[in-house]
């Protein structure tokens, strides 16, 4: 069966020029490289090459950039050294609706001695800059803000925010692994003192991801190890994906205004056809101020994993942000701090698109998604009832 | 990802018995949007008193709709005296197995059919019985009670795949292993009051709590204390740094200190500051 994937805030295939530009390094460039001889040496000055992509891509310098394992080690990394280097503050800013790589963190830091201000967001995800300012106080080691939300894709003013957070003195840090890729992002024009990215998000392997660190900013390594990363991130360098990732990012770079136009066009076309052909289907989040390929879409009265095996019927692969599953039972945390109602947060599916999805496939997913709807809605005993509320009135 | 099997596939994509009997016999509905979950039970009776044709309605995900068109299947052609052995283990069993986290849905099939039996009979809608446990979903004491003992359920993770009580915010966990220890028949632990201990005993226990569970903490905020005499259960202290003209100090010490010494020492202690 063929695969209709639009999942790609989940992960995103590996680009087949990435694949290429990583195989030599498995069997024939194997070496180290911080061997003395040249076999290995060899590999240093590709890595350097690689390094420079990444940097280029959000406009940062190679030694700005130090290469993690995964977003998640970037996050820890980041909110981890600015709680190291300022070891007099015990108080961390961030947001209701991060990725668990910066929630469950700070939440495990207010169990062990910090305090930790949540952010709330409005009913459209959006955040009120002003909350943050509001919150800083002499105490304040870090804030960190993610750029976009991976379920909704909402965009977060992070210019603005980043500059008055600066003002005030504090460390930023924002995880930007949905955001790297598909908008514009420079770091020279954005006072961001670090930033989160990962390789798999944009078409480079998994088990690779960056933290770029702006000069100056203080710094204490996470990982302690070798020399490598310039002493800020011990362990031989993971050659391969480095040089995955370097060829991602440029490709990336390449991509960003097809991303912006047409995978933009598709998401549209694909959200305004779903809620024109189903009643009572609704998007989650900021629809002015969105990542270009992501749509949140609540169907009121189904649920929504049922929703998902029904469409993996047709090989559509999407992902809801209801996972019926213990130990998490409720609806996901950023619906919830939406105050998305249960009648829609349960039945919720993201749609995530990449520029390897073409429009015959969008137009399959507009043909197959109605009637599944409708017959999951045949078996709920809250749609009969809503309709016949409906007719009463 | 979940493992289901083919027959909860089949009943999935395929669901036996969907809708709603006219002037149905018996009744029963459970679950509620909130909880991401429920389902409406119809059945009618043949002459015979024989469950002629049942019919459902369920908001759920995959495994639920799966378990309610199986519980359709299996109580067709049952009496009701039949149809009310009818476990959410043999519902389960119907469909070659559920994921352990899904057990739940299983469970819910067998309360809508307990709730459409009664119905029949004309018994009177039985409020929630027992005290609500897990908030979150709503689940009461005698429920977890129940699946504990009828499911042979060991961890607060079985309860959850069984009931979803304790999937959400999670705060009732020790109330669901308390149960689960009642049902087991665990003794209760008592906490044997320990020997008395001597003053020297006392003194470094004393000594030992400020050093590895107070300083640490009040240093956090610029504080510190220094032990200055025990006499008896009294002790005397004094507040140093931060602590030492910070207005809520008498706070930290009787709030903090004094319940971090009882804690661990001994509950008669009493601290005082040096004046």
């Amino acid at each position: 069966m063929r695969v209709i994937y639009t999942d790609n805030n989940a992960t995103t295939q590996v680009a087949r020029e990435v694949v290429e530009e990583m195989l030599p390094y498995f069997h024939d460039l194997y070496g180290n490289p911080s061997s003395m001889h040249s076999f290995g040496g060899q590999v240093a000055g590709k890595l350097k090459e690689a390094r420079q992509k990444v940097a280029s891509l959000t406009g940062a310098t190679p030694d700005e950039i130090l290469v993690t394992s995964c977003g998640t080690e970037s996050d820890n990394t980041a909110i981890q050294a600015a709680l190291a280097s300022h070891p007099d503050k015990k108080h961390i800013i961030t947001t209701r609706v991060e990725h668990p790589a910066v929630l469950n963190l700070c939440e495990y830091l207010a169990e062990n001695g910090y305090r930790v201000t949540f952010l709330p967001v409005d009913r459209q995800g959006r955040l009120n800059p002003e909350d943050v300012y509001k919150s800083i106080s002499n105490d304040t080691a870090i804030v960190s803000i993610m750029w976009a939300n991976n379920e909704t894709g909402v965009i977060f003013p992070i210019e603005e925010i980043a500059q008055e957070v600066r003002e005030r003195g504090v460390v930023f840090h924002t995880d930007a692994v949905q955001a790297v890729g598909k908008i514009p992002i420079n770091v020279q024009q954005v006072s961001v003192d670090m930033l989160s990215l990962s390789g798999h998000k944009l078409h480079g392997p998994k088990g690779i991801g960056a933290l770029y660190v702006r000069k100056g900013t203080k710094f204490s390594p996470f990982l302690i190890g070798g020399h490598q990363e310039r002493g800020r991130r011990g362990g031989t360098e993971n050659v391969a994906s480095i040089i995955g990732l370097g060829k991602a990012c440029e490709l990336a770079a390449a991509h960003i205004s097809e991303e912006n136009e047409r995978v933009k066009y598709l998401r549209d076309k694909l959200e305004n056809e779903i809620l024109k052909r189903i009643p009572n289907a609704m998007v989650n989040g900021d629809r002015e101020r969105r990542l270009p390929n992501t749509t949140s879409i609540s169907f009121e009265y189904v649920e929504g994993e049922a929703i998902l095996l029904m469409m993996n019927e047709f090989g559509i692969c999407a992902s809801s942000g209801s996972a019926c599953t213990s130990g998490s039972l409720e609806p996901s945390h950023v619906l919830r701090a939406m105050g998305v109602p249960f009648t829609a947060a349960h039945g919720s599916i993201r749609f995530s698109l990449s520029i390897y999805n073409t429009e015959e496939e969008i137009d399959f997913i507009i043909e197959k998604l109605p009637p599944i709807i409708e017959r999951l809605r045949e078996l709920s005993p809250y749609w009969t009832h809503s309709k016949m509320e409906a007719t009463a009135v | 990802m979940w493992e289901y099997t083919d027959k909860v596939k089949d009943h999935f994509l395929k669901p036996r018995n969907v809708g709603e009997i006219e002037d149905p016999d018996g009744v029963g509905e459970v679950g509620s949007l909130a909880c991401g979950d429920a389902l409406k039970l119809t059945f009618e009776l043949d002459e015979q008193k024989r469950i002629k044709d049942a019919k459902f309605q369920t908001f759920g995900c995959a495994s639920a709709i799966a378990s309610s068109s199986a519980l359709t299947e299996m109580i067709k052609g049952m009496t009701v005296e039949e149809a009310e052995k009818v476990t959410n283990e043999d519902i389960a069993r119907y469909l070659g197995g559920l994921p352990k986290e899904k057990m739940h849905c299983s469970v819910m099939g067998r309360d809508a059919l307990e709730k459409a039996i009664s119905h029949y009979r004309g018994e009177p809608e039985t409020k929630v019985e027992g005290e609500i446990v897990c908030e979150c979903f709503g689940v009461t004491d005698v429920e977890i009670e129940r699946v504990v003992r009828e499911s042979h359920l060991a961890s607060v993770e079985d309860v959850t795949d069984y009931t979803k009580a304790g999937g959400g915010c999670e705060s009732c966990h020790e109330k669901i292993q308390e149960i689960i220890d009642k049902v087991h028949g665990k003794p209760h632990i008592v906490h044997r009051k320990p020997a008395p201990l001597t003053n020297i005993q006392k003194i470094k226990l004393i000594e030992e709590t400020l050093e590895r569970e107070i300083k640490p903490s009040l240093k956090q905020d610029g504080g510190d204390i220094e032990l200055i005499d025990v006499d008896g259960n009294t002790v005397t202290v004094k507040l140093r740094g931060t602590c030492a003209t910070c207005v809520a100090s008498e706070v930290t010490l009787k709030h903090y200190v004094e319940s971090k010494l009882r804690e661990m020492v001994t509950p008669e202690l009493i601290v005082e500051e040096v004046q």
